[in-house]
C-alpha cells in the first residue's frame, strides 16, 4: 500500500496535470453549448466593469465614427417616419396594438469584442436590471451582430454572429429562399448559406435578410450580400458565401429586439414536438 | 525565493495580464500572429521551482485570462500543458555542468541562443493546443498550424523586447 502511494506521489505533477486538463476541457465543452448558462464570462461584475473602463477610453477615439452611423440611421428613420405619417387620403383601421407592438428594441453599447478566434462572444453594457433577457436578438445599423447568451444584473455576454456554434435563420431576399446562416470560422468578414437547395437560382449581388420564422429577429433585416454560388460538395445544396453586411471590428453600438410573444410561439412549438432554430 | 522576488514576480504578473487584456485582446498581426504575452510570466519562474505549484499557478493564469477573453478553459488548458512541459525541457536542454542554483530562465541572464530554444518550443505548443481546442472540427490543419506557427514567432518576439528593456541582470525585474 504504502509503495502504491509513493509511486502515486511521485507521479504527482502528471496526475494534476491530467486533472487540470480534464477540468479545462469539460468547461471548454460545458461553455460552447449555445444555451448554457456560464458563471465564469466577462459579464460578471468584476469583470464587466474592468471591460467597461477600457471601452470607456478606447470609445473616445471613435465616437466620430459612432455619430455617423447614428446620423444616418437617424435619417433613414425619419424617412420611415414620413411615409408612415403620411396624411391619410383613404379610410384606415386601426389595428390592434397588441398585434402591432411584437417586438421591443432597446439600445446598448459594446464593452467588449473579438473576431479572431472561432468562437467569439461580445460583452454589452446592459444587464438584466435594464431589461436584457437571454435570447434576444441583436442587431445594428448595418445588419444582423447576434444573440444574448447570458445575462447578469449589469452586463450581458452576445454570441456573436462570428461563432460557429450560431445558426441563423435567413432567406434570399429576391426569391423567398430560406437557409441558415453559419459562420465557417475563417474570415471576419465572410460567412455561409446553408442549405439552399440546387435549384434555386441564387446569383451574386443577392441580398441576403433575416426571415420571420426564427422568433428572435423580425422579418427583413440585413444579414449579407451573396458573394460566390458554387455547385459544391454536397448533391443536395449549393455552396454559397455572403459577404456579412456588418463590419464587427467597427461595430460600438447596438440595438436589442425582444419577441414579446416568445414565450407564447415556445409553448405552440412544445406542445407540436418541433426544434424552433434560432 | 525570499521575499522581495515574491513581490517582483507579484508586479511581473500582474502587469502581463493587464497588457495582454487590455492592449493585445484583439490583436492579430495579418490575421494570423496572435501575442500572448503573459505566458512570459510562467517562462520567467525560477528553474528550480517545483513542478506542482507552477502547474496550478498557470492553471489559475490561464483561467484568469479565459474569463476576459470569453474562452473559458482554452488558455487553461494550453497554460496547463505548457507549465508541464516547462519542467522537462528545461532538464533536456541543460548546459554542461546543470544551471546555477539562483538562475532565472530569462533573456539576461541565459543568452539569446539558449533562450529562443527554451521559448520557442514551449510557446509553439501552447499556441499549438490553444488552436487545436479553438478550431475543433471547424478550420484545417493548416489553418492551425499556421496560426501556432507565426503566433509563437511573434510572442517569443515581444517577450524578448520585453525583457531587453525591463528585466535587469541579476534580479527578479
Amino acid at each position: 500500500m504504502l509503495r502504491i502511494l509513493q509511486f502515486l506521489y511521485s507521479l504527482r505533477s502528471f496526475l494534476l496535470f491530467v486533472l487540470l486538463e480534464v477540468l479545462a476541457i469539460s468547461l471548454i465543452v460545458s461553455n460552447n453549448s449555445p444555451q448554457g448558462a456560464a458563471f465564469f464570462n466577462s459579464s460578471n461584475a468584476l469583470t464587466g466593469s474592468v471591460l467597461k473602463t477600457r471601452s470607456d477610453v478606447v470609445d473616445f477615439f471613435s465616437l466620430a465614427e459612432a455619430n455617423d452611423a447614428l446620423l444616418s440611421e437617424n435619417a433613414r428613420l425619419l424617412e420611415q417616419l414620413k411615409s408612415v405619417n403620411s396624411i391619410p387620403d383613404s379610410a384606415k383601421i386601426q389595428l390592434d396594438s397588441l398585434l402591432e407592438a411584437q417586438f421591443d428594441f432597446k439600445g446598448a453599447r459594446i464593452i467588449s469584442n473579438s473576431l479572431r478566434f472561432a468562437q467569439n462572444h461580445i460583452t454589452l453594457n446592459k444587464g438584466s436590471k435594464d431589461g436584457v433577457k437571454p435570447g434576444m436578438g441583436v442587431f445594428n445599423e448595418q445588419g444582423v451582430v447576434g444573440r444574448v447568451k447570458t445575462v447578469n444584473e449589469n452586463f450581458s455576454v452576445v454570441i456573436s454572429l462570428l461563432n460557429t456554434e450560431m445558426n441563423l435563420s435567413s432567406k434570399i431576399k429576391s426569391t423567398g429562399d430560406f437557409g441558415t446562416t453559419k459562420w465557417d470560422g475563417k474570415d471576419s468578414g465572410k460567412s455561409k448559406l446553408l442549405y439552399i437547395p440546387r435549384h434555386v437560382n441564387a446569383s451574386q449581388g443577392d441580398t441576403i435578410v433575416t426571415n420571420g420564422y426564427s422568433a428572435v429577429f423580425p422579418e427583413g433585416i440585413l444579414v449579407g450580400i451573396i458573394e460566390s454560388v458554387n455547385q459544391g460538395a454536397d448533391p443536395n445544396y449549393l455552396d454559397i458565401v455572403i459577404n456579412l453586411s456588418v463590419d464587427f471590428s467597427r461595430a460600438h453600438y447596438v440595438y436589442l429586439v425582444e419577441n414579446t410573444q416568445l414565450a407564447e410561439l415556445d409553448t405552440l412549438t412544445k406542445q407540436a414536438e418541433i426544434e424552433n432554430e434560432f | 525565493m525570499n521575499f522581495r522576488n515574491l513581490i517582483t514576480y507579484i508586479f511581473l504578473v500582474i502587469c502581463l495580464c493587464l497588457v495582454q487584456i487590455l492592449l493585445l485582446k484583439n490583436l492579430a498581426l495579418f490575421g494570423v500572429a496572435f501575442c500572448f504575452i503573459y505566458l512570459l510570466a510562467i517562462l520567467s519562474f525560477p528553474i528550480n521551482m517545483r513542478s506542482f505549484p507552477l502547474i496550478l499557478i498557470s492553471f489559475g493564469l490561464g483561467l484568469l485570462i479565459d474569463v476576459f477573453y470569453d474562452t473559458l478553459g482554452l488558455h487553461a488548458a494550453a497554460a496547463t500543458l505548457l507549465a508541464f512541459l516547462r519542467t522537462y525541457w528545461l532538464k533536456a536542454i541543460s548546459p554542461n555542468g546543470g544551471y546555477d542554483d539562483a538562475n532565472n530562465p530569462t533573456l539576461p541572464e541565459m543568452g539569446i541562443g539558449w533562450y529562443i530554444s527554451y521559448s520557442l518550443p514551449l510557446v509553439f505548443a501552447f499556441s499549438l493546443m490553444f488552436f487545436i481546442a479553438d478550431q475543433w472540427g471547424t478550420g484545417g490543419l493548416f489553418g492551425v498550424l499556421n496560426k501556432s506557427l507565426f503566433s509563437s514567432i511573434f510572442t517569443v518576439i515581444l517577450a524578448i523586447i520585453v525583457q531587453l528593456l525591463f528585466f535587469k541582470r541579476r534580479r527578479g525585474i
